[in-house]
């Protein structure tokens, strides 16, 4: 999304002077986070987001990886060059093997005092939250979290981080200007995936945390795993049937269902139908649900509050049903279809139906 | 026992509306509530209490008026609350609101010892989620956040053990007290509140700490000096620049309408149609 309206910030924007002690911060940074020997990927989102940064910047991009000594980390490195980074931070200690606050704040707060960055993001995740808070209050510098669009302010050269603000009505850009570095949290798939360039290599660059087991106090007693086959995975999800409160009852919500099985698809919803019940809170898609990015997303019965559009709005081809001619979804959606979402959906699912039969007796 | 649990006076987000020519918040009759994700926090403590008894604090940093947050959670059955208020802090960012309740800890510190220190998750207006880590820091300690479940609290030996959300499961994790918690949403449901609370919460005198009460030593650290974070402009989104391509047939038949919608998906999107054809396969 970009600016329109303007309106007069109430801090003004006056003539900035960068504190030259803060000069020397240079380089943007990706923080790699992993679990279970698998990279999230909100990193590699936010490096493709980040290489756009570092290149306005003429800047290197790094990838920070901190974990157990290992095959592993490095793999995820590899991965980091492949997906935009030019080197990688690699902080290696068996204390890291699994995420804990203490030993992660003080291995990525001492990188940065060492190196130096001028930006550094982190997902928005429970992991990314968690560390991210915690390094910006011992570094004492700025944190912009769940930001939506990230971009560098020409006039000087500073992050100037979009995120939406009161209740997700209106969005507000922030800027950090006279502290470094400036940190950002993105939600998982608010980014566009990078393409993967297998071609490409940079290099590593060591650091040791300096601490031991026994400093630290928290410990892991277990890990359990979630269940992923019986959760919902709507972020990942390439096609989405999605239906808010004009489906009206539970019963016409497996109207969705019908048409979601003949694509393959996952069924979403909005947050009222979740409220109500009627799906798990995990099918809900905005502001408070997640963040989605399919190929093929289409909503029944929704009318496009802004909540539920910045869930969605990254969609390829998004296709709205609503009786409504002036319901606010008309307004973005790719294809748009006046009418009872009752009658629509039947007709809809047997004419996909149809279509795959008939491809799968061609091919 | 002694539980601090922070508490935010915010905005009834679901009835804000913006004004549609202007494009400015109408805050006119916006009702203000308890952060509602503080309250899974708060009923977390005050369970805590019935077990082992002591004593929960609610400290709010907030205007004036924020002191009928405080007095809702007296009602719930919070014991003391202390409100942290001075023109000082105005425009305080999340750095800048670490420090001023961080120094109003431990001014509570003071009174009785404090276990336990819990935040909400997030507030809905801010949706940071960064006071409650900026918090432990502050106060080095121990930081448990998106807990979902208190396991063992042995408030002997000092020791705390909570099942934790992480992205792909469940951590259990065992900590020293004292240490900060947030609890994750959904946990368990805010108890009604009493009569004899409430008649306790309307005539409670609430403790009124301005900056110099509240320990502040640096008045570079708060308010808009104190915040490093500086919105540059608040704006509208964009509605985007095409409408959606309305599908319409002569008939009206919903068979129609679905036909004519997939031969112009798949004609204006080829790849789609192979998506579909394998996905279904
Ligand atoms: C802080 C905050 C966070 C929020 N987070 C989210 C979020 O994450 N996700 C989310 O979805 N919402 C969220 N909301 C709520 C959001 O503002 C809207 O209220 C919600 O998205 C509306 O859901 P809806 O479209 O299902 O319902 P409505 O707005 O009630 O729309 C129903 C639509 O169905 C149409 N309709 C009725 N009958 C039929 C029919 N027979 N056939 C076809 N169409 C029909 C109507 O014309 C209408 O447009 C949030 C709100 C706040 C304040
Ligand atoms: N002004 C405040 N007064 C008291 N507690 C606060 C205040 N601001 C934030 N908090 C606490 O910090 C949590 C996270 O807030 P935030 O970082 O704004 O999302 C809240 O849920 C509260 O528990």
């Amino acid at each position: 999304m970009s600016a329109s309206n303007e309106q007069p910030a109430k801090k003004g924007r006056r003539k900035f002077e960068l504190d030259p002690a803060l000069a020397a911060y240079k380089g943007v940074w990706v923080f790699i986070e992993h679990e279970r020997g698998q990279v999230h990927s909100v990193s590699w989102e936010l490096l493709g987001e980040g290489r756009k940064l570092a290149d306005k910047l003429g800047v290197e991009l790094a990838g920070v990886v901190m974990g157990a000594p290992g095959p592993e980390a490095r793999r995820f490195c590899e991965e980091a060059y492949q997906y935009g980074a030019d080197l990688c931070y690699l902080v290696e200690d068996p204390v890291l093997a699994n995420y804990r606050n203490e030993p992660y704040t003080k291995g990525l707060t001492d990188l940065v005092n060492k190196f130096q960055p001028e930006i550094l993001l982190l997902g928005a995740t429970t992991l990314g939250r968690d560390l991210a808070g915690s390094v910006a209050t011992t570094l004492k510098t700025g944190l912009t979290a769940d930001c939506t669009e990230l971009a560098i302010d020409p006039e000087n050269r500073s992050l100037a981080a979009t995120r939406p603000t009161f209740g997700g009505s209106l969005l507000c850009t922030i800027v950090t200007l006279n502290y470094r570095p400036q940190m950002a949290t993105v939600r998982p798939r608010v980014m566009a995936m990078p393409e993967r360039d297998g071609g490409r290599s940079g290099r590593i660059v060591e650091a040791a945390l300096g601490m031991i087991e026994t400093d630290i106090i928290t410990k892991v007693l277990e890990y359990i795993p979630d269940n992923l086959s019986d959760k919902p995975q709507l972020p990942f999800a390439d096609i989405i049937v999605a239906g808010g409160r004009g489906m009206k009852n539970p019963d016409n919500f497996a109207l969705l269902w019908d048409l979601a099985k003949v694509l393959g698809a996952e069924v979403g919803a909005t947050r009222p139908v979740v409220q109500a019940g009627w799906v798990e809170a995990e099918r809900q898609v905005g502001q408070s649900g997640k963040t989605v990015r399919p190929k093929l997303y289409i909503a029944a019965g929704i009318s496009g509050a802004i909540q539920h559009r910045v869930g969605m709005e990254g969609s390829d081809v998004i296709i709205a049903i609503n009786n409504d001619p002036n319901a606010p979804i008309f307004d973005f959606a790719t294809y748009g279809i006046v009418g009872n979402a009752m009658t629509i959906l039947p007709a809809l699912t047997e004419a996909f139906r149809q279509h795959v039969a008939t491809a799968r007796k061609a091919g | 026992m002694h539980i601090v649990v922070c508490i935010k006076q915010v905005p009834d987000s679901a009835q804000i509306r913006v004004h549609p020519v202007t494009n400015t918040i109408m805050r006119q009759g916006v009702p203000a509530i308890v952060n509602p994700y503080d309250l899974y926090s708060l009923e977390e403590a005050l369970r805590l209490k019935d077990r082992f008894g002591g004593r929960v604090t609610v400290l709010c940093m907030g205007p004036p008026m924020a002191e009928a947050a405080l007095r809702k959670c007296l009602a719930y059955g919070a014991d003391e609350a202390v409100l942290v208020t001075d023109r000082a802090f105005a425009g305080s960012d999340t750095l800048a609101t670490s420090y001023a309740l961080a120094s109003a800890i431990r001014q509570i510190q003071k009174d009785m010892a404090v276990d336990l220190v819990f935040a909400g998750k997030q507030t809905i207006d801010g949706d940071t989620a960064q006071v409650g880590p900026g918090i432990a820091k502050r106060l080095d300690m121990g930081l448990l956040t998106y807990v979902s479940k208190i396991e063992t609290l042995d408030l002997q030996a000092r020791e705390i053990t909570v099942h934790r959300r992480a992205e792909g499961g469940v951590q259990v994790l065992k900590t020293k007290t004292p240490c900060l918690i947030t609890m994750l949403e959904g946990v368990n449901e805010m108890r009604f509140a009493t009569m004899p609370n409430m008649f306790r919460a309307a005539r409670y005198p609430l403790k009124l700490l301005d900056k110099d009460a509240a320990g502040i030593e640096d008045v570079a650290k708060i308010g808009l000096k104190g915040s490093p974070t500086i919105v540059s402009k608040v704006f509208a989104p964009q509605p985007k620049a095409k409408r959606a391509d309305m599908i319409e047939t002569e008939s009206g038949e919903p068979r129609d309408i679905a036909i004519t919608l997939l031969t112009k998906l798949f004609t204006q999107h080829p790849k789609l149609e192979k998506e579909i054809d394998k996905q279904a396969a």
